[in-house]
């Protein structure tokens, strides 16, 4: 493995992507069905983002309690900041969350059957 | 806006509103450096990455491709690809940054991330085009270029000395932070259309290697929220001026927008 050229080629094209475009988008008027359009992107990359993470959670359906872990962290975290509209809030009880769900795991094994 | 917007103001404020990413995104650059490293990267050329491409999902998908021994140009392009979403995001932001000088752009290209992308986003969703959003943007962007960093630097310290990093679950914490920032963009029901079939088609496209998933769920997304806008007839709802007239001289809003 040539790790200067991998890396410098890497470097390369990320920056190849991200700039042009923000150099020259900005000297145009962009037509505002456009610049409509391209509000969906961050929510929509978001939830792209997101969905598969928590509902497939290493790439496979949600079979066993501890799968249902992160969707359950993750839903808690929704309502925290739909109550809260705090960011820095919903991730810490977010994260706090997810670490007792899982400490507490072995708890609800009989339960569930594991 | 009451108070006064300077450029060292705007950065601060970048910063400070980055810093749930910042939590949410410290466990991520840990677990890189842990397994660039445990992939067989050099430790020089783990942090040679991070500072050098600072895209964090493509690093992963390097990372994860040189324990499997592939060429240099391969991974190269498999980057490219995986980046790909960042031209969306750059022609996203470019209407706000019109008034800003050219030297700043490569910098803040470079710079460009999911993190900052989103929160820069919102802010400038919010107030318009402000006269020193370069700083805002340069103030989320260099916490979190800090950040990965620092927290390459402990992965890799610690990855020798940890087996399987990527069974902590430490990944997660990020989606807690995206989650939020879903909740605090659902404003209407366009948005809302745009998330669900984005999420949609990110659970079915996700077999797709490389993050292509991602890319056509963003798509998808984007078309799903364009004729939701239309369907609910959302064309005439209020919308910050892309720049703020109050404290900017000179552009009116209705001339960064061609209608």
């Amino acid at each position: 493995m040539n790790e200067p050229l991998m890396i410098g080629g890497m470097a390369l094209v990320t920056f190849l992507i991200r700039y042009p475009v923000l150099a020259l988008v900005g000297k145009i008027d962009m037509p505002k069905r456009i610049f409509d359009a391209l509000r969906f992107v961050a929510p929509s990359v978001l939830a792209a983002i997101v969905i598969p993470m928590v509902l497939l959670p290493n790439d496979k359906p949600i079979q066993r309690p501890a799968d249902a872990i992160p969707l359950v962290a993750t839903l808690l975290s929704a309502l925290v900041m739909w109550r809260s509209k705090n960011l820095l809030a919903t991730v810490l009880v977010g994260i706090a969350a997810f670490l007792i769900l899982r400490a507490a795991l072995p708890l609800f094994g009989p339960v569930f059957g594991r | 806006m009451t108070a006064v917007s300077t450029p060292r103001s705007e950065f601060l404020a970048g910063m400070r509103d980055t810093i749930p990413m910042v939590v949410g995104g410290i466990p991520f650059g840990i677990l890189f450096g842990a397994l660039a490293v445990n992939a067989g990267l050099s430790p020089f050329g783990a942090q040679a990455m991070s500072l050098f491409v600072f895209a964090g999902s493509a690093q992963f998908i390097a990372a994860g491709l040189v324990a499997q021994n592939v060429s240099a140009l391969f991974i190269v392009v498999t980057t490219f690809v995986v980046n790909l979403r960042h031209a969306l995001y750059s022609a996203t932001l470019a209407p706000y940054l019109r008034h800003v000088k050219a030297r700043w752009l490569p910098l803040m290209g470079f710079t460009l991330t999911d993190e900052t992308f989103v929160t820069v986003f919102k802010r400038f969703e919010e107030r318009g085009a402000l006269p020193h959003g370069q700083w805002y943007f340069l103030g989320s962007s260099a916490l979190l270029y800090t950040d990965w960093q620092l927290c390459t630097l402990a992965g890799i310290v610690a990855g020798r000395t940890i087996p399987n990093p990527q069974d902590w679950g430490l990944h997660f914490a990020a989606t807690v932070t995206f989650t939020g920032m879903i909740v605090s963009m659902l404003r209407n029901r366009s948005t809302g259309l745009a998330v669900i079939a984005a999420g949609a088609v990110a659970l079915i496209a996700n077999p797709l290697p490389n993050r292509l998933g991602l890319m056509l769920a963003a798509l998808a997304g984007v078309a799903a929220g364009v004729i939701g806008k239309s369907l609910f007839r959302e064309d005439e709802v209020e919308r910050p001026d892309v720049l703020d007239s109050d404290v900017t001289p000179v552009t009116p809003s209705r001339e960064i927008i061609h209608e």
